[in-house]
């Protein structure tokens, strides 16, 4: 197809896909994304589900979204808010109203606002016909009626041929973008391979879309957006559970261990339950329990038993596993409980991102039980951050949780893909045939014991949750031996930190504001440093991944900045917590929570403000 | 291989549960019967929840993991799972397995995976004090309730029969010779082996199966089910269990022209499980209680689908190893 109008090239770009629960919102912004990240694009996304499942037709409440932002320069968030939106119904046109660059392309099937779907949306007149959207772009495409009239010989029924509709949007995407086609129909005819009819309207209609953007003239231009400068290597895309599921992948293997995960399902965690049930073949043993107290404590059975043992769960389902991680730190069991967090307290946003679970990881439990809590702050690095939490369960033989959130775990960004030989090495610290064996004696420096597994010949022993004897292990109430194995399983986790690396900032070495994240707040966070660094501020950002213990280096840090200011999707826990270890130094907060990450610009006008008194 | 003895079994602990409490019985004749199943000592691993009764693996000189209140279940699971060689044993108390730990109890049988489960039933919470239990009796006064409970008690056998258990087997801690027997063809059944054993607490609950246990009244309180055998029993083997309609009944053969024909021959390996139900239920002093092997059917088990699922999709799998998954799928080189 050649081309008659200008193409424009653009730096970057954030589209929208929006419309009902049944409008296919998701496949067609993960084709979109696809097809991109095949260009050579960097790029981010962020899916965003309503909380019900088959929320009425039509409203506003069950307006399904993918946003993907794009671009030839480094890209770190799914963009704050579209330059392009699809609206497949008035209620997605209404649910992202706010959502949309002033000026913006608009696209809507305006065979949608009758109305009745008007009023279902909660329009009384259509926003298109009043000035509502004065100043954007808006494209009225008869998409339904478009759609029907390609597919009126294809002799599917009409329930088939309204379901090829968002084909169509994206076949229109993809001419405003100049992207080819190619990628999403070997998808089509992989995906629906035993119904050739099938694939044939669907590419039928993303080719009629695609013309229909080429011939009328309300779009002045096409634009591109040219491959992105990464690193050279191999990529793929990844969203953050799916990395989260590979990296332990990678640990069992690095580690000669079996993986075995113990989970019940929770949104938005369950996807890495699905993810490694896939995996039978590479060894991973997955049991779906009865509930998540079962999933912890079938985990800490298989840990005992000398598996690399996981469990997965969201907020809630942490507060279920409160006295079976109690009962790891005591028994000193391996362990890794991931958390990908959602907004509470109770059921709370269950599709909605937040990070309110930190005192929860670090302190939700009863008696003094203190496990290592780590954060990972990409989609990509989520793999990353689940391997080095299963290194140091391993080699300490303490539980480790680990933090992601509802944003990285649905979130995806192109990934360099890792090797495993890479990957550093695990030496999981096990007692073998033929040692004198004491269950409970330390190594020197790292305070860690060893684990015997049933099985070994002399090795038997008992563990459990009563106080433990000093080396012994044998069960002991005696007041001073309490004293000092509360102190010992303390300090076991604080010399950890002699083993991880120093923090590192993003920016200035010191300078006039250090902002701090921690966990998944990372991609806006540094965009809004980075576009502040280029205007020649002196800031930095200091994005934590270790949260306990913190890497040993903080003090000086902290100490080369004249003002701090600390970034969270919550209240200010994790404020709170430097305070408690930093006593002295002043830290500002900069909180939001509600259920949506930062955009970079509201950061980096709150920044200004900073940096200006 | 060696042969082990019971003193193989024996840990170096101190044994403190309260002097006469049947847990002693129940522990010696654990560590008798182990010797016989010709396994090696370290392939033993005994879990426990909490309670009197879950401080057994304390004392016994095997692997063993003393958890959390009810949900030793999950754990063995993940033990068997992880290892499926390694002869598992979950310890519970009433308390234990029927009320806190009821779901997992349940779910355990519903999945048959092949563990034994020995249910120390002393209708009692002996821990914490002795409140009632989701056993005890209805109307006994307890601290937890002393006007009487007005609670229905469970019965398990009828909790594992209804969640599709097994194996489900009765015994008495005053009889050791049976409770050996048990333990090893407990462990020889494949799936969820669900032993009750009723205990005596001396401090909290004590005689309350006095009716069943007693000298005086046991042979006529008690019958030994076994396979292929008529359900005879009492001081002269001469009363006997027949079905009359829909009903159990005790009849005494020679009376009544009743002959040893008439009498219902125990068969654990029926699939339905009506009669094994009504069995089970039977109390004095109408019905002698039932002891034995009561239901022991073949059923296939949670860990060895699970092992079949990982060899198949090992055998026929595109890839086997991580570097080759990550490599998968759509992927592009910059
Ligand atoms: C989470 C939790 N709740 C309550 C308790 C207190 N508790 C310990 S044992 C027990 C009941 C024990 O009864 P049972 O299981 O019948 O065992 P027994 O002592 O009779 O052998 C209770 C309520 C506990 N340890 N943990
Ligand atoms: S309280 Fe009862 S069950 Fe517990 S040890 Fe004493 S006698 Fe045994
Ligand atoms: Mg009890």
């Amino acid at each position: 197809m050649d081309k008659t109008t200008q193409v424009v090239d653009l730096e970057k770009v954030v589209i929208k896909f929006a419309g009902d629960s049944g409008d296919g919102m998701q496949l067609t912004g993960t084709q979109f994304t696809d097809t991109s990240a095949l260009l050579g694009n960097d790029l981010a996304t962020f899916p965003d589900y309503p909380a019900e499942i088959r929320a009425p037709q039509g409203t506003v409440a069950g307006v399904s979204g993918f946003q993907i932002h794009i671009g030839r320069i480094d890209i770190n968030t799914p963009g704050d808010i579209a330059d392009v939106l699809v609206a497949m119904n008035p209620a997605a046109l209404k649910a992202n109203k706010n959502w949309i660059k002033k000026g913006g392309t608009i696209i809507v099937n305006i065979d949608t606002f009758t109305k009745r779907d008007l009023e279902k949306a909660g329009y009384e007149t259509s926003p298109l016909e009043d000035n509502s959207f004065e100043g954007y772009n808006i494209i009225q495409a008869p998409i339904t009626k478009l759609t029907r009239e390609a597919l009126k010989d294809s002799g599917l029924d009409g329930k088939s041929i309204g379901r090829s509709k968002n084909m169509f949007a994206l076949g229109i995407v993809y001419w405003m973008f100049n992207r080819p086609m190619k990628q999403t129909e070997k998808f089509l005819e992989k995906k629906f391979a035993k119904k050739p009819e099938v694939v044939a309207a669907n590419i039928k209609v993303m080719h009629a879309g695609y013309n229909f953007a080429d011939t009328i003239e309300a779009l002045p231009s096409s634009y591109t957006v040219l491959s992105a400068n990464l690193a050279p290597g191999t990529y793929r895309n990844v969203m953050g559970n799916q990395a989260i599921a590979w990296g332990f992948l990678a640990a069992a293997e690095r580690s000669n261990k079996e993986l075995f995960l113990g989970s019940y399902p929770i949104t938005p965690a369950s996807d890495i339950l699905h993810e490694l049930a896939k995996h039978k073949n590479l060894g991973v043993k997955t049991f779906q329990a009865e509930d998540e107290i079962a999933g912890i404590c079938s985990a800490i059975g298989a840990s005992f038993t000398g598996s690399l043992a996981i469990t997965t769960t969201s907020g809630p389902g942490l507060a279920l596993k409160g006295e079976g991680l109690g009962l790891a730190i005591m028994a000193e069991l391996p362990l890794v409980v991931v958390n990908v967090q959602r907004g509470g307290p109770s059921t709370g946003l269950p599709t909605k991102t937040e990070q309110s679970d930190l005192m929860q990881a670090l302190y939700g439990r009863n008696g003094e039980s203190p496990s290592v809590v780590l954060a990972s702050s990409t989609p990509g690095n989520c793999f990353d951050w689940a391997y080095m939490a299963s290194k140091i369960t391993l080699e300490h033989n303490t539980p480790v949780v680990l933090l992601s959130d509802g944003y990285l775990g649905n979130g995806a960004e192109p990934w360099k893909i890792k090797s495993t030989k890479d990957m550093p090495e695990i030496n999981p610290s096990i007692a073998v045939e033929g040692e004198e064996y004491q269950p409970y004696a330390r190594d020197e420096k790292t305070l860690a014991r060893k684990i015997a597994l049933p099985g070994t010949k002399g090795l038997e022993h008992r563990l459990g949750g009563l106080e433990k004897e000093d080396v012994t292990g044998n069960v002991s109430y005696d007041p001073d031996n309490h004293e000092k194995m509360v102190g010992i399983r303390a300090e076991k986790i604080k010399r950890i930190a002699d083993v991880i690396p120093d923090q590192q900032v993003f920016g200035k070495e010191e300078g006039d504001l250090l902002v701090i994240g921690w966990g998944g707040t990372h991609g806006s966070l540094y965009s809004a440093v980075d576009n502040l660094l280029a205007d020649g501020e002196e800031i930095a950002l200091c994005q934590f991944n270790y949260i306990n213990p913190l890497p040993n280096n903080i003090e000086t840090l902290l100490s080369k900045y004249k003002k701090i200011v600390v970034c969270e999707l919550n209240s200010g826990q994790f404020a709170n917590y430097l305070r408690m270890n930093f006593q002295g130094t002043i830290f500002n907060q900069y909180n939001k929570i509600q259920g949506f990450p930062f955009t970079s610009s509201e950061l980096e006008s709150h920044f200004k403000t900073l940096l200006a008194k | 291989m060696e042969h082990l003895t019971n003193k193989d079994f024996t840990s170096d602990q101190e044994v403190k549960w309260c002097p006469g409490c049947g847990d002693y019985a129940i522990l010696r004749a654990m560590q008798k019967a182990l010797p016989n199943l010709e396994r090696k000592k370290e392939d033993f691993v005994f879990i426990s929840g909490i309670g009197c009764s879950s401080r057994f693996p304390y004392y016994m000189n095997t692997y063993g993991f003393h958890t959390i209140h009810g949900r030793a279940p999950a754990f063995a699971t993940g033990v068997k799972l992880a290892n499926p060689n390694l002869s598992v044993w979950q310890i519970t108390g009433d308390g234990d397995a029927l009320a806190i730990g009821g779901n997992h109890f349940i779910h355990a049988l519903r999945r048959n995976i092949d563990i034994n489960i020995l249910l120390f039933n002393n209708e009692i919470y002996g821990l914490t004090k002795g409140q009632f239990s989701p056993t005890s009796k209805k109307g006994i006064k307890t601290k937890s309730n002393p006007h009487g409970t007005t609670d229905e008690p469970f019965s398990p056998s009828d909790l594992a029969i209804g969640a599709q258990g097994s194996f489900f087997a009765r015994v008495v801690d005053t009889n050791p010779k049976l409770m050996q027997q048990i333990f090893v063809e407990a462990e020889s059944h494949r799936g969820t082996s669900l032993i009750e054993i009723l205990q005596n607490c001396v401090i909290f609950n004590d005689k309350t199966f006095a009716p069943i246990t007693a000298k005086e009244v046991k042979k006529d309180a008690q019958i030994v089910l076994e396979q292929g055998k008529p359900m005879l029993f009492g001081a002269e083997m001469n009363k006997g269990i027949v079905l009359n309609g829909f009903k159990l009944e005790v009849v005494t053969v020679g009376e009544n022209g009743i002959t040893e024909k008439d009498i219902l021959v125990h068969d654990a390996k029926e699939q339905d499980p009506t009669l094994h139900a009504m069995l089970a239920r039977m109390r004095p002093p109408e019905f002698p209680a039932a002891l034995g092997i009561i239901r022991a059917v073949d059923r296939p088990t949670f860990d060895e689908g699970l092992l079949a699922q990982l060899e198949y999709e090992k055998e026929n799998a595109k890839f086997n190893t991580v570097d080759e998954l990550l490599q998968s799928g759509d992927t592009w080189e910059i």
